[in-house]
Order: C-alpha cells, then sequence, then structure tokens
C-alpha cells in the first residue's frame, strides 16, 4: 500500500521530505457509517474550546478555506470555564452523533468537587471512542534534547482511573475505582496490533502496572498477551514494560519504543513525556477512535489558558489532527499537501512560535503555511 | 494485623480531628519523622546496616570502607532480612525488626525479589512494619556523566502507604475487575507535612502538590485540600499545585525551573514520576532514596541487586553512598555528609576512577579507594 511504502521510506532515510502519511492516520477505520456529506461536501463537528482552541482551530479553519476543502464546519462555541454551557455541549453531542467525525480543542475541567465532571471524557465516554493515538516523531526543524524519536501512544480512552466512580465511605477515607474489563482490554490490544500492521510497524509494548495491581493491570496484560499470539504469523513482536521503568526508559533512551498500548491514566502521562521528547504539546496530534466516531484533537490535551488570547500558540498539532481527519475522510491528497507545508515551514525555521524558539504568531504562521500550499 | 493497623488509627483520629485538632497539630509540626537517636557510650549513633542480596555486600563494603576514612561516627549493626519461617508464614527475622526500632535509621542494600514465591515483597513488609509514609527521591545531574539533561535538581516526596497501591482489588464478575484507590485525610495530611518540613530545612521555598483532580474530583481532592491546610502552617514556603499532565511534559522539557522547589504527590504518580527524573540523570544507579516513617527511617538504593555481576567487583556503589548521606542529613551530621559527597562527585567528575557502569574501567574498589584519597 502506498502508506506503507511512505512510511517505510520516511523511517530509513529520515531526512527526506515528510508526508502527512509519516503521521499515519492509518489507523484501522473502524467506522461503520459513512460520515454526513452531501454533494461531495462533509460536514464536521467543530468545537474550538477552551484556552487556545479558538485561536488554533481558526488557523484550521483558514487553511482549509484557502485550499477550499470540501469541509462544512458545524460549530459551537462550547466552554468548561462554567457549567453553564451545559445545554450547549448537549447539542454538540448530538451534531457529533449526526456527523460522525469530529475537530476539537480541549475543553478546560474545573478541579473542585462542585464543578462538572470533565466533559473532554464525557466525550469519548459517551461517544465510546475507546482508541486515543498519538503519535510521537522528532519533526526536522524543531530543537529538541532527543531525536530519533518515533513511536505511536495507543491509549485505552474510555475506562481505568476515568471511570470518575468515587466515594466517602468515613470521613477522611475516599475510595475511587479503577474498572478494568477484558472486553475494553481486548479491543484497544487488537486496535494497537492492527495499527502496528497497518503502518508497517515491528514491535508493540503494553505499559502496565501488574506488579501491583495484580487483578487490574494483570487482566489488562493478560488480555494483551492472548491477543498478540493471533498476531504471530504477522512477524509483529511484543513486550511490556512496567510504568515507572517506561518513563525512565522514555527520557533516557526513547527509541527503543515502537507502538505502546496502556490503560487510560498511564496514557496520559507518557503522551506528554512522548511530546517533551518531540517539542511540546504544540506539535502533536492525535485522535480518538471507536467503531462508529472519531474525533480529531491534539495529542496532549492541554488547555494552554496563559496563551489564551496572546496570538502566540503553536497551531501545528491542530492542523496535524485536521489532516489525519482528512485522511479519516479519504482526502489523501489534500491531507498530505497542508501536511507537508506544515512540515516545511517548520524545516525552514524562518518562522516559528515562541514555543519553537522563535518569535512568530499564530497567524503568521498559519500565513506561512498557506504561502507553501 | 500489621495492616489493618495504619488503617483503624486513620478512622480514630478521623473521628476525633475536630476536638483534638489543635493539639495534634502541635504535636506535629516538628514532624515525628525527625531523627532522635541518641549517641552510644562511645559517642557514636548505631545504624543497622542491611547489606541485601546480589551487589549488595560489595556496595555496603563500600561505604563503610568511605566511612572509616571519613571517620564519621557510626557504628554499623549488620543484620540479615533474609525471611525466615515463623509460625508457617515467611517473616523478617525478628532480630532485624528489633535492630532497626532500636536504632531508629536503617541503611539498605538491593534485594533480590523472588518472583511468585507467593509472600509478600520485602520492601512492602518493612513500609508496613516501620509506618514508612514517605518516599524521599532527590535527582540531581552528576557532573561528568552526560545525558541530554544536565541541569536536573529535582525533589520528591511520594506518599508511600495507600492510594492505587492499597491492594485492594476484586473481580466483581468474570472480565471485570475493580481497582481501589484509598485516599486518606491523615495520610494525606503526613506527607504533606513532612514536604513542608523538608523544604523549610532543604532551602526550597517551594511546595508543588501534583495531582490529577480535574478527573478524580473526591481522592486527589482530598489530597488537595490536605496540602492546603498544611500549607497553612508554613507561611514562608509558598505553595501551589499542578496536574500530573503538565509536570511530565514540563519536566521532560525543562527540568531547571523544577529545582526551586519540593514536589508531592500520591503513591502511583511519585512512582512513575520519580523514576522518570532518574531517567533524567541516568538512571537508578545514581539517584539515592529514603523512607521516611513514624517508628524508624530506612535509607536505600533502589536499583536491583544486578546477579550478573555480583562479586565480581564491578558494581557501582553511587546509589548507596547518596542514600547514606541523605540518611547523614536526616541525622544532622550536615559536615560528613557534605564532605564525602564532594570527594564522590568529584571522583565521578574527573573521569579516571569510575566504574563500568559509568563508563570506566574501575573495580568497585578502585573508585572507593579514590574517593577515600579526595577526603
Amino acid at each position: 500500500m502506498l502508506r506503507n511504502a511512505f512510511a517505510s521510506a520516511a523511517r530509513s532515510a529520515p531526512l527526506r521530505a515528510r508526508y502527512a502519511t509519516t503521521l499515519s492516520a492509518g489507523f484501522p477505520k473502524a467506522t461503520q457509517r459513512d460520515s454526513t456529506k452531501y454533494g461531495g461536501v462533509y460536514t464536521v463537528t467543530l468545537i474550538p474550546g477552551d484556552g487556545i482552541g479558538a485561536e488554533i482551530t481558526d488557523s484550521v479553519k483558514e487553511i482549509f478555506e484557502y485550499v477550499n476543502a470540501p469541509i462544512e464546519w458545524d460549530q459551537y462555541n462550547v466552554s468548561g470555564m462554567s457549567s453553564t454551557g451545559e445545554t450547549l455541549f448537549k447539542e454538540a453531542m448530538d451534531s457529533l452523533k449526526r456527523n460522525r467525525v469530529g475537530l476539537k480543542g480541549i475543553l478546560f475541567t474545573p478541579i473542585s468537587t462542585s464543578g462538572h465532571i470533565s466533559w473532554n471524557v464525557a466525550m469519548r465516554q459517551q461517544l465510546d471512542i475507546y482508541a486515543s493515538v498519538v503519535l510521537c516523531k522528532s519533526l526536522p526543524g524543531v530543537p529538541t534534547r532527543h531525536n530519533n524519536v518515533d513511536f505511536a501512544i495507543i491509549r485505552e480512552n474510555t475506562e481505568g482511573e476515568y471511570s470518575g466512580l468515587e466515594h466517602q465511605s468515613y470521613p477522611g477515607v475516599v475510595e475511587s475505582l479503577k474498572v478494568s474489563t477484558r472486553m475494553k482490554a481486548e479491543r484497544i490490544a487488537r486496535f494497537a496490533f492492527d495499527f502496528a500492521l497497518k503502518n508497517n510497524r515491528k514491535k508493540v509494548t503494553c505499559v502496565h502496572k501488574a506488579n501491583i495491581m495484580k487483578l487490574g493491570d494483570g487482566l489488562f496484560l493478560n488480555t494483551f498477551r492472548r491477543v498478540a499470539e493471533e498476531y504471530q504469523s504477522s512477524g509483529i513482536t511484543f513486550n511490556d514494560m512496567i510504568v515507572d521503568n517506561t518513563s525512565m526508559q522514555l527520557v533516557a533512551k526513547p527509541g527503543q519504543f515502537d507502538v505502546m498500548v496502556m490503560p487510560n491514566l498511564y496514557g496520559a502521562i507518557v503522551s506528554n513525556i512522548g511530546a517533551a521528547l518531540v517539542g511540546g504539546p504544540g506539535v502533536v496530534p492525535g485522535c480518538n477512535v471507536g467503531r462508529e466516531y472519531a474525533l480529531f484533537e491534539p495529542g496532549c490535551r492541554h488547555v494552554a489558558q496563559n496563551l489564551m488570547g496572546t496570538n502566540k500558540a503553536n497551531p501545528t498539532a491542530m492542523i496535524l489532527s485536521a489532516t489525519m481527519m482528512l485522511r479519516h475522510l479519504g482526502l489523501d491528497s489534500l491531507a498530505n499537501n497542508i501536511a507537508s507545508a506544515t512540515f516545511g515551514v517548520i524545516n525552514d525555521g524562518k518562522v516559528r512560535t515562541a514555543d519553537m524558539g522563535g518569535s512568530a504568531t499564530t497567524s503568521e504562521f498559519t500565513a506561512e503555511v498557506i504561502k507553501k500550499l | 494485623m500489621l495492616v489493618t493497623r495504619p488503617l483503624a488509627s486513620a478512622a480514630r483520629s478521623a473521628v476525633f480531628r475536630h476536638s483534638v485538632q489543635a493539639s495534634r497539630r502541635y504535636a506535629s509540626s516538628a514532624p515525628t519523622a525527625a531523627f532522635a537517636g541518641q549517641k552510644g557510650p562511645n559517642g557514636k549513633y548505631t545504624v543497622t546496616l542491611i547489606p541485601g542480596d546480589g551487589i549488595g555486600p560489595e556496595i555496603s563494603e563500600s561505604v563503610k570502607d568511605i566511612y572509616k576514612a571519613a571517620e564519621v561516627p557510626i557504628d554499623w549493626e549488620e543484620v540479615s532480612v533474609t525471611p525466615v519461617l515463623k509460625g508457617g508464614k515467611t517473616v523478617i527475622p525478628d532480630a532485624a525488626i528489633n535492630s532497626v526500632k532500636k536504632n531508629t535509621v536503617a541503611l539498605k542494600g538491593p534485594l533480590a525479589t523472588p518472583i511468585g514465591k507467593g509472600h509478600v515483597s520485602l520492601n512492602l513488609t518493612l513500609r508496613r512494619t516501620f509506618n514508612l509514609f514517605a518516599n524521599v527521591r532527590p535527582c540531581v545531574s552528576i557532573k561528568g556523566y552526560k545525558t541530554p539533561y544536565d541541569d536536573v535538581n529535582t525533589v520528591l516526596i511520594r506518599e508511600n502507604t495507600e492510594g492505587e497501591y492499597s491492594g485492594i482489588e476484586h473481580e466483581i464478575v468474570d472480565g471485570v475487575v475493580q481497582s481501589i484507590k484509598l485516599i486518606t485525610w491523615d495520610a494525606s495530611e503526613r506527607v504533606a507535612r513532612y514536604a513542608f518540613h523538608y523544604a523549610q530545612e532543604n532551602g526550597r521555598h517551594k511546595v508543588t502538590a501534583v495531582h490529577k483532580a480535574n478527573i478524580m474530583k473526591m481522592s486527589d481532592g482530598m489530597f488537595l485540600s490536605a496540602c492546603r491546610q498544611v500549607a497553612k502552617e508554613f507561611p514562608s514556603i509558598q505553595y501551589d499545585e499542578d496536574l500530573l499532565d503538565r509536570v511530565c511534559l514540563q519536566i521532560t522539557q525543562n527540568p531547571r525551573p523544577y529545582a526551586d522547589r519540593v514536589m508531592v504527590m500520591p503513591n502511583l504518580y511519585g512512582d512513575i514520576l520519580s523514576d522518570m527524573c532518574a531517567g533524567l540523570i541516568g538512571g537508578l544507579g545514581l539517584t539515592p532514596s529514603g523512607n521516611i516513617g513514624r517508628d524508624a527511617s530506612i535509607f536505600e538504593a533502589v536499583h536491583g541487586s544486578a546477579p550478573d555481576i555480583a562479586g565480581k567487583g564491578l558494581a557501582n556503589p553511587t546509589a548507596l553512598l547518596l542514600s547514606s548521606l541523605m540518611m547523614l542529613k536526616h541525622m544532622g551530621l550536615n559536615t560528613y555528609a557534605d564532605k564525602i559527597e564532594k570527594a564522590a562527585l568529584s571522583t565521578i567528575a574527573e573521569g579516571k576512577s569510575i566504574t563500568g557502569d559509568l563508563g570506566g574501567k574501575s573495580s568497585t574498589k578502585e573508585y572507593t579507594a579514590a574517593i577515600i584519597g579526595k577526603l
């Protein structure tokens, strides 16, 4: 397949021009029904989110307009800053259910117990978009401490520590439930191996803490091993690693990882370490995929309130997430054009946002990408 | 019994929290964990030494030699913690427990964890026996051992008794497991108080609580409220909170800003982050660790027992040596600690007599001798 050819070529010669395909939105296409499409135009739900969300989605909108992408946005300005947005949040959910494909920024979640639960998590659970895919790959032109980082993080998105089940059994004693099921462990393990197959990757590593959580993570690990047996003939190797050792190995020798699969909370940790290795949250795209829906969002899920409204945010993560979405819709060439223009701007190094050591604004970066298209 | 005791006492004190709060706060603002040992008639402190398995005896020997040369006023009391059978159960020998109880401070080498032998890990047993509630893990870049990061200076304090590691799990129906993360006010407050105390003693002016309270609102939320309450008692120390995600990201990107503070967090986050910080400076062979407890404090090397090089005289004693220096500071013997630390770090920085894992060719003995030569 063309995609695989590209991926392997790019791996053997890292300096060659990089296309969107190396970002491999070659995730298993589990979505069963087609997305909403009238007269060749796809309707996509857009939720800019809080913090820098509005600025970086504006950047995507400008680029899409310039290339005349056949996308019509169904925009909902949901905000998690207060709980009053609940009605709008529900409307956005209905829209997502209609359109089946969405692009979103990150919604703020209050910390206080009286605040609403995380709407980001609620979306993933309600739409059952169970697999989060985050790609961490060194970008030519981005100064980092490590190079040759290239791994994919597949994270279970709907259960585990994020079950939201907590109670105070006695004053001063709180229990928080982590729920692990064989069914969800199995489908995420399968997703990870399918992803490895489709993207020509060689090894799948299961990240866990089964030495302590013998039943919960034990179930995850044993299920992973059972699924791995079924993929033996494909030549994909597998191993497992305890999560504390994984984080140590990641910052010391990140080159050893290829595809990683893990329960929910460890995903939050590993994807942030991974993002830091390749240049920060501004350059790491991601998506959440389920059987029915696909929702694209920056890979490491930061609201970045401190940058809000300053026009300083790096829109790369959102642009690349949007190209993953285009490929999901079958618009591969458009996706490749936009991605390679973005990588080109970064590699040139003339127009860089602050997180990459430059002083360009979000809009200048966007303009430069458009110039390259 | 040992298992239920902390829970029972937590529950008990929760009942009386409101009535005894003032007095309890007074009693514990000088943390119960502070060293209270007395010098013996010969003017020396007695410290329990658990050499451990594998390379443990060699690296312990190295520490003893260095201490002798530096004339540190310490007498070692060597004990073994190899489990013995008692009443049908495998337990730590009484002699070891009594020794640690008496001396209230111990230095411990690596223990081989027998996998699948059906008994609780020795580390866990020690933790429960002596109420070791806080794990202190400093990570400082070591000059002469190059990693992509050369400006690491973090201190992380991890709650050590509950959280995700409570061990309460059950299978509800086939294929559905619940694991319970247990957070109690008392344990949270205790570790928070130690973190502030540590910050004050070690010249760090800020404490950051690391949490995931946007998702686990009640459990991590309670951990945060305990930290906030303790923070009020330490007006000279700044207090703030940060999400686990952001901390992972920012330390990996640039650890320098974390040099001014102490991080405190629940069990699992601490486990992961402390090893991540160790990774930044070159692994567990260079990082010390201390377990601070109510009844005793145990300082240890957290790396493995390396059975493959055991007995060959090649092991690197740095982690155990640095842990022992934390112990000296815990005991208030700072001048000795500083002297030995300087000698050890400059030996590594010179790079002439370092062990194989650091890229040198020297034996444990040669490395030890080089440090002694610099004292």
